[in-house]
């Protein structure tokens, strides 16, 4: 049972080469573009790699780089097979090359997809990498004096400013960790020791924010400290004071940010996978058509071009069993010989 | 007297009109990058219009690009040319205009020099422009209820923050301006009172700065109030404070980064130049090694391999006079009919032949 035949007079044949050559130079120029866009995406994903627990995420941009550039070479190839295509001297010493070729190219372009569908799928493990990331910044703002994480402080400050948030989930969060060291704490003083007494641990805990949370939007001075304290400023109500500071958290600012990335750079490279599919599909036809044209004696006769030979299981297996032989998944049985079948000891 | 005599066959004479056409085209690039980069300096003084005076001049901007598009039209026009110049009918038409069209490229490439110097000069009156402007943006800061300069304290805030700066010269002009909004002032409390009969205009003026004068690379969270005050802080002496709050003036910091661009654009505007004027040059020399062919070829001799020389004063007078390079004279020695023309150029006699 053959799949999707079709008729190909000579003149389809070559304006079918004609476009496809062209088509193929534009997908080598996309594939260009797929390899651009997963750098891109990496070096953003490194630029904030501080408040990042891990880097599962960073299988979407490596991926887009090895599909770019295997892209590259399969369209390179296209446009030097349908250039031999209307010459039919030439186009029989593709023939060996066709059959592993379009294998590499389908397996190359389903990555391509499955990369998108990983942008999206991965955003619950992005989340989680950043909750945990973020805790550990907050947690070491008043480490500066600490090797490995004298920056922190410097890295949270100039990521809440970019990204215009507060904290991990929202600006409460610097309530409940010491985020002053006790190089700068008095600890003579009544109002520290008091608060070092009032919790558990031990930890000098107030009710303000560093001053990275600050919205300049806002008409008056930034109140930072003792936030919940109405009487402590003029004129200030705690529960309906809006533009005081960044009222969101810096775990959906940054994931908002990543997914509006990974959604613009999906949109491209899904048209960019149409466009190979597409290169593949006329390659296909092209192969087929001339396949019919070898070994005879006019050219320019009409041919019939079809997808797949057998039907779409069977191609399946034809390739698979190769590769399944090659694993040792599948027996091999030689006829007219002693097999090499394993059978159960008896 | 004759300067670097070359001779010119026809492969020769071709190739010159390929590589002077090449290099029009390559011209009208370079036209279209002075454009781009008028356009993005326009761009960039409007960004930050709140904070200049108010005659802030955008007159450098229009220069460049006003220099942009008729260097792409000059370069279009001269590459056309230089495209019909091998084929004598087609060149026949654009000959008498040919004179004017070299005085026009003198012109720009004068006009270009004065452009890029401008460009360096610029700097100054920006510096008196910026100062004024900031003087005047801290005194409104605290005016976020007046409409039209609501948005003041916001602009600042983000400017402070970007270019890394605080105040005019130092943090220092925030304590001599009240920078509170009075709607924010409990005028009945001590404290306030106090700083208000401190000084001659009432007004509230503190030793502190707004927040966005903190300095991220700080290892303490940041003081901004009581910044004088060494006993409000535990372990704070204010005169050793380095990393606190930023210690440049923000007219030093936009200064530099405009003059960092117009410095750019200046040297990219020259570099402009020199490659207009080598054209130029290579244009003239062309124009005289066919204008024989031209007289000649009605003498029908197109036939023979006619040697002709011309006078490349190439680095000489393109560098040191850019008049004189393109107005170019020539006279014949004899007009045998032969193989051997030569073709001397005086430039002595310049003007008097062109005019």
């Amino acid at each position: 049972m053959v799949v999707m035949k079709m008729k190909f007079p000579f003149q389809k044949r070559v304006k079918l080469a004609q476009g496809l050559w062209l088509l193929s130079w534009c997908a080598t120029v996309a594939g260009a573009t797929t390899f651009t866009l997963g750098c891109l995406l990496k070096t953003e994903l490194r630029r904030r790699a501080e408040v990042m627990a891990n880097t599962d995420i960073h299988i979407v941009p490596n991926t887009l780089m090895i599909v770019g550039l295997a892209s590259l070479g399969i369209n390179y190839f296209a446009s030097k097979i349908c250039q031999d295509a209307l010459d039919a001297g030439r186009f029989p010493r593709w023939k060996n090359f066709l059959k592993p070729y379009f294998a590499v190219s389908c397996f190359f372009t389903v990555l391509m997809l499955l990369a998108i569908i990983m942008s999206y799928a991965m955003k619950g493990s992005l989340e989680s990498s950043l909750k945990a990331g973020l805790r550990n910044g907050i947690r070491f703002y008043k480490d500066t004096d600490t090797p490995g994480r004298c920056f922190q402080k410097q890295n949270i400050d100039r990521l809440q400013m970019e990204f215009q948030c507060c904290g991990n989930n929202d600006f409460r969060d610097w309530f409940e960790i010491q985020w002053i060291s006790n190089r700068y704490l008095d600890f003579s003083s009544t109002e520290v020791k008091n608060r070092i007494k009032s919790n558990v641990d031990g930890r000098y805990l107030v009710d303000g924010v560093p001053f990275s949370c600050c919205n300049p939007s806002s008409p008056r001075p930034c109140i930072q400290y003792r936030l919940t304290n109405n009487s402590a400023h003029y004129n200030y109500d705690y529960q309906t004071e809006e533009l005081n500071i960044y009222l969101r958290g810096c775990r959906e600012a940054l994931v908002n940010y990543y997914m509006g990335l990974m959604n613009t750079i999906g949109a491209g490279v899904l048209s960019i996978f149409l466009l190979q599919g597409s290169v593949l599909v006329s390659l296909r036809f092209l192969q087929t058509a001339m396949e019919a044209v070898a070994g005879k004696e006019n050219t320019e006769i009409e041919t019939e071009g079809y997808l797949l030979e057998k039907g779409v299981k069977e191609t399946v297996m034809e390739y698979l069993d190769p590769v399944l032989t090659f694993l040792l998944l599948k027996n091999k049985v030689q006829e007219g010989t002693a097999g090499e079948t394993t059978t159960a000891p008896a | 007297m004759a300067l670097l005599v070359v001779k010119f066959d026809l492969k020769k004479r071709v190739k010159l009109a390929q590589t002077v056409w090449f290099m029009y085209w390559f011209a009208v690039l370079a036209g279209i990058l002075v454009l781009s980069l008028g356009l993005f300096f326009k761009i960039e003084l409007r960004k930050r219009s709140e904070l200049m005076d108010n005659n802030e001049s955008h007159f450098l901007p229009n220069v460049l690009i006003a220099m942009g598009l008729i260097a792409c039209g000059i370069n279009a026009f001269g590459g056309k040319v230089c495209y019909d110049s091998l084929d004598p009918t087609k060149f026949a038409k654009w000959k008498p205009m040919l004179k004017t069209f070299l005085v026009f490229c003198v012109g720009f490439n004068a006009l270009l020099i004065v452009t890029s110097l401008l460009c360096f000069i610029m700097r100054i009156p920006l510096q008196f422009t910026l100062a004024e402007g900031l003087k005047n943006g801290m005194k409104y800061y605290k005016d976020t209820d007046t409409p039209g300069r609501c948005y003041m304290k916001r602009t600042l805030d983000l400017m402070q923050m970007e270019f890394r700066c605080c105040g005019n010269d130092n943090y220092r002009d925030w304590f001599e301006i009240q920078w509170v909004s009075n709607r924010y002032l409990d005028f009945s409390a001590k404290e306030v009172k106090d700083r208000i009969g401190s000084n001659v205009d009432g007004q509230y003026l503190m030793d502190g700065v707004p927040f966005s004068c903190c300095n991220p690379s700080s290892p303490r969270p940041c003081i901004q109030y009581q910044m004088t005050n060494n006993s409000a802080h535990y372990s704070y002496d204010h005169y050793t404070e380095e990393l606190n709050v930023w210690r440049r003036g923000c007219r030093d910091a936009l200064l530099s980064y405009y003059g960092g661009i117009m410095n750019t654009i200046g040297a990219l505007v020259l570099l402009v130049t020199m490659l207009e004027v080598t054209i130029s040059c290579l244009l003239t020399v062309f124009i005289q090694s066919i204008h024989i062919v031209l007289q000649n070829c009605f003498l029908s001799e197109i036939s023979d391999t006619l040697k002709r020389t011309a006078n490349l004063s190439l680095s000489l007078f393109c560098f040191l006079s850019v008049s004189l390079s393109s107005t170019h004279t020539y006279t014949h020695t004899h007009t045998v009919m032969g193989t051997n023309r030569q073709l001397l150029v005086f430039p002595s006699d310049l003007m008097s032949r062109l005019m």
